[in-house]
């Protein structure tokens, strides 16, 4: 879709839809995830972990194990040396490394069921799991706290008796589970309520969500005699990896090397550290290759999940329908350490409307619950739910179509954001235009059925990104990224060279580099690869473009101007000079002669992401004998900026939705009187499976190519896991003539809602 | 541990193994004969990443211990290809980008070809159902189900005579 007003296009590679690159390897099971590696001497690792919701150690004795045949290293808390601490930035947020070595290894406290104590290196998995067995740990039980607004309660148990909540003057005379009171906001919101035409309320809550990856964490590590050593493993960014490690074990990061396998998903969740550190500490101590690798339970109760919610919102607008006042108070989970992504669900929440005055109040706090990590848009999708939630009572209260209410408060560009960044190649209101005029929004629906209709916003990144190409001597060429391909990146990457090159796809082959053969790029997240690392790559493809050009010039002795490099051909513009075409191959084949090798590699800080709107509807049924919820029809749309890949940008709505109908309908972590989770597998925490879902329609709007990145790409990961929320949660609330509030809409509190619980 | 030689036919050709104690098939498969195509996702049979086919069933490989594959005739992921040629299945998943990560695929692979030589002509719901053993995170199924039912139509194609 196109509004007309872009330059025609002419890509002869960007917007198709080749294979990719790394496909047959993933069909045929040669691919390389994490728990695939294996060294010669290879030991196996298992991690102890707390039996309890929150407990003082008061000793650990492993004498018993290390006398185990077989038990070659055994490491507990002690053995990390994260010094001075400091914050490592992680993508979407910075992460504390005190913190994140206090959850790699407990301190002298553990602060969830789950929580690593020690690990052993053995010989077998057998002798690996006896010996953890025999390492005996004394707890001194603390009381424990799981729910957020629990967590702020006076005499609610207090986890971190250091944790004086920031941002809030004077300093509090006492610690508590707040991390930090997180303020934003603009205009006379008191006024705005006062002179309201209608006043809207509402207090929602969501559960914590796993990300829920099929591909649980593993590496191998192993220790150098030389103090070199080098990490397999799967993860989101091979130099994030690297940078955690090192500073949790103190050692320079050229000592470490970290190669990337392929990830088996990641969402966000595979951006920290949880085994590679205790790898190699393991490693360290018996100068073996150590493999850790979770079980599933181990994935549930010590990684990811993200912050379950509880949040406050009063809208005020006027009986036109546009609002003009919003208030919100967030609280969020951050689990056992401070870092829920509260600040990003304050700064989001209305960044799809332009709101002259708005009052946004987050609450980052921890609890006995694992530490949250990021998931896919992280802390967007649960703000978003209080207040397409909102919104949607609003529009019903006016009796406004869903879709023109949003239309008449979108934003717009030039409008500043309550963040304070302005508003610039955003396609919100087009995104809207065209879920209105498809089909699917325009159909009638069945007795018994109601339509969802919800919006999501979502920044995107850019940042630190490096990238080579190098054309090899039978003029192809070699892509290499430095970012993890979790969900086809080594395509677009190959594509944007391909065009830009003007090579066909096939000779263009993206290969993802370890830490010491690209330079640094941060993580695979934050929907940044293609257009950051895209940049780089096309800025590598430019410059031997330019010395590709220069060579030909230098053939045929005329001036580079008279140059033009076209379809991966050099032709000479001068007339005085009757000289054939140079292709690719041919400049290839005799580079030795013109100057070298011929290859570029560009590091660089790329700026200009644009920001991403999703508008999600969705058509849904209601057993009403077991209040089960069945989607039968669901459409996406999102502004995407120009599809490179647009099977794959597809994939991503279809997936995003796919785990926004999961968190609105199924997942959970629940928890029991003891602080202990009773869900911790995939039978009891219920992702969607095949025959949950209908086929998921989507439209990428391509009415805004972000004119800061070459090829007009936008992030595309994280929007669409924004909308499905309240989409889901507005059709059930339809149908059941009830405001829901509280997800997951599980069976029961469907039932519940009909009247029948 | 006490372990004994277990025999069987994997991906057509006779191997040997040391199987015993509570080993899986799946770890057999993997640590045993380095056939790391076919993944670990739960351990539990929840999520049919380690899904193969046992004399012409569809198992979970995480739930079959190592020594009742003695005299067996298992396919993995690694015999889908014929000598080099992709199977429809395997074609089909490329071409619709039925695959993001691509962690669960082997295991959607194998048990949709168990599908297929049970049943060429699957409704969509046939394919979902069938397919609900087989959790995917990154594509929402769509592309994974139109890839199937594709793969169906070739494999049916294939078989008519000329």
């Amino acid at each position: 879709m196109s509004d007309g007003n872009q330059p025609p296009v002419d890509f002869k590679v960007v917007g198709q839809r080749p294979i990719r690159p790394d496909g047959v390897d993933k069909v045929t099971g040669r691919a390389q995830f994490g728990a695939d590696f294996h060294l010669p001497g290879m030991l196996t690792g298992r991690i102890k972990r707390s039996p309890h919701a929150h407990a003082r150690i008061v000793s650990i004795d492993a004498s018993a194990a290390e006398k185990l045949p077989g038990v070659k290293a055994i490491v507990t808390g002690v053995d990390l040396d994260v010094g001075a601490g400091g914050d490592i930035e992680a993508g979407e947020h910075a992460a504390a490394m005190k913190d994140v070595a206090a959850n790699v290894l407990a301190g002298d406290k553990v602060f969830y069921q789950g929580h690593a104590v020690a690990a052993v290196a053995a010989t077998s998995p057998e002798v690996a799991a006896e010996a953890l067995d025999l390492i005996v740990v004394t707890y001194e039980i603390l009381p424990h706290v799981i729910d957020v607004d629990e967590a702020m309660m006076p005499g609610a148990p207090v986890l971190h008796d250091d944790m004086y909540t920031k941002g809030v003057t004077p300093k509090p005379a006492k610690p508590s589970n707040v991390a930090q009171r997180h303020v934003m906001g603009r205009g006379d919101v008191k006024a705005a309520f006062a002179s309201a035409g209608v006043v809207i309320e509402g207090r929602y809550t969501t559960a914590a969500v796993h990300q829920g990856y099929i591909e649980p964490h593993a590496c191998v590590a192993s220790w150098g005699a030389d103090g070199q050593s080098t990490i397999w493993c799967s993860s989101q960014g091979q130099f994030l990896v690297r940078a955690m490690t090192a500073r949790i074990l103190n050692l320079p990061l050229s000592d470490l090397k970290v190669i990337p396998a392929e990830i088996g998903g990641g969402f966000g969740g595979k951006t920290t550290v949880y085994l590679e550190p205790v790898a190699l500490a393991l490693s360290r101590k018996c100068g073996r290759p150590v493999k850790l690798v979770m079980s599933r339970e181990e994935v549930f109760l010590a990684s990811g999940p993200t912050s379950g919610a509880s949040m406050d919102i009063k809208l005020a607008a006027t009986k036109d329908g546009k609002i003009t006042a919003a208030e919100m108070e967030l609280r969020y989970q951050a689990g056992a350490f401070a870092g829920s992504p509260v600040n990003l669900g304050c700064m989001t929440a209305f960044a799809c409307y332009d709101v002259e005055n708005l009052a946004l109040v987050g609450l980052d706090v921890v609890s006995n619950r694992p530490k949250v990590a990021a998931y896919r848009a992280p802390g967007a999708p649960m703000a978003a739910f209080a207040v397409e939630s909102a919104i949607d009572d609003l529009a019903r209260k006016l009796d406004m179509d869903p879709i023109d209410l949003r239309i008449l408060n979108a934003v717009k560009d030039g409008a500043k954001t309550v963040y304070g960044a302005t508003v610039r190649y955003s396609a919100f209101i087009e995104t809207l235009e065209a879920v209105k005029a498809h089909p699917h929004y325009k159909a009638k629906l069945k007795p018994g059925q109601a339509r969802g209709v919800a919006a999501g916003f979502w920044f995107n990144i850019g940042g630190e990104s490096s990238a080579a190409v190098h054309v090899d001597e039978d003029g192809g060429a070699t892509v290499v990224s430095s970012n993890p391909d979790i969900g086809g990146s080594r395509a677009s990457m190959a594509m944007m060279a391909a065009e830009t090159l003007g090579l066909p796809i096939e000779r263009v082959r993206c290969t993802i580099a370890d830490t010491t053969s690209i330079g640094f790029s941060g993580s695979t997240g934050g929907s940044r690869v293609t257009f950051a690392t895209g940049m780089a790559v096309v800025e590598a493809a430019q410059k031997v473009v330019a010395d590709l050009k220069r060579r030909a010039a230098q053939t045929w002795e005329c001036d580079i101007a008279h140059v033009e490099w076209r379809d991966g051909v050099a032709t000479c513009l001068d007339p005085s000079k009757n000289v054939k075409p140079l292709s690719m191959k041919v400049l290839a084949s005799k580079s030795a002669k013109t100057g070298g090798p011929i290859a570029a590699e560009v590091s660089l800080n790329a700026q200009g992401a644009a920001a991403g709107y999703g508008v999600h509807v969705c058509d849904l049924e209601i057993d009403a004998e077991t209040g089960r919820t069945t989607v039968v029809r669901y459409t996406a749309a999102q502004d995407v900026g120009r599809a490179i890949h647009p099977a794959y940008v597809e994939g991503q709505l279809q997936g995003g939705a796919a785990q926004g109908v999961g968190w609105a309908l199924n997942e959970e972590y629940v928890y029991n009187k003891q602080g202990l989770l009773d869900n911790a597998s995939f039978l009891d925490y219920r992702m969607p499976v095949a025959s949950d879902l209908p086929m998921i329609d989507t439209i990428l709007v391509e009415a805004k190519p972000n004119p800061r990145h070459p090829y007009g790409a936008k992030g595309v990961g994280e929007v669409p896991i924004v909308p499905p929320l309240a989409a889901v949660s507005n059709a059930v609330s339809a149908l059941v003539g009830k405001r829901m509030t509280a997800l997951p809409l599980s069976p029961v509190s469907v039932l519940a809602a009909m009247g029948k619980g | 541990m006490s372990r004994t030689v277990v025999n069987a036919i994997v991906n057509g050709e006779p191997v040997a193994f040391l199987g015993g104690g509570g080993q899986s098939l799946l770890d057999a498969l993997r640590d045993e004969l380095r056939l790391t195509g076919t993944k670990e996702g739960c351990g539990t049979g929840d999520c049919g990443a380690c899904s193969v086919i046992v004399d012409g069933r569809l198992v979970c490989a995480c739930l079959m211990l190592a020594p009742e594959a003695e005299g067996k005739r298992i396919e993995t992921i690694e015999g889908l290809a014929d000598n080099g040629h992709l199977h429809p299945l395997q074609h089909q998943f490329l071409e619709q980008a039925a695959l993001q990560c691509g962690f669960c695929t082997p295991g959607l692979l194998m048990a949709s070809k168990a599908l297929l030589d049970r049943n060429p002509d699957p409704t969509e719901t046939e394919v979902r159902y069938w397919l609900a053993g087989n959790i995917c995170r990154c594509t929402g199924y769509d592309k994974v189900v139109r890839a199937v039912m594709d793969a169906a139509a070739d494999l049916r194609q294939e078989e008519k005579p000329r």
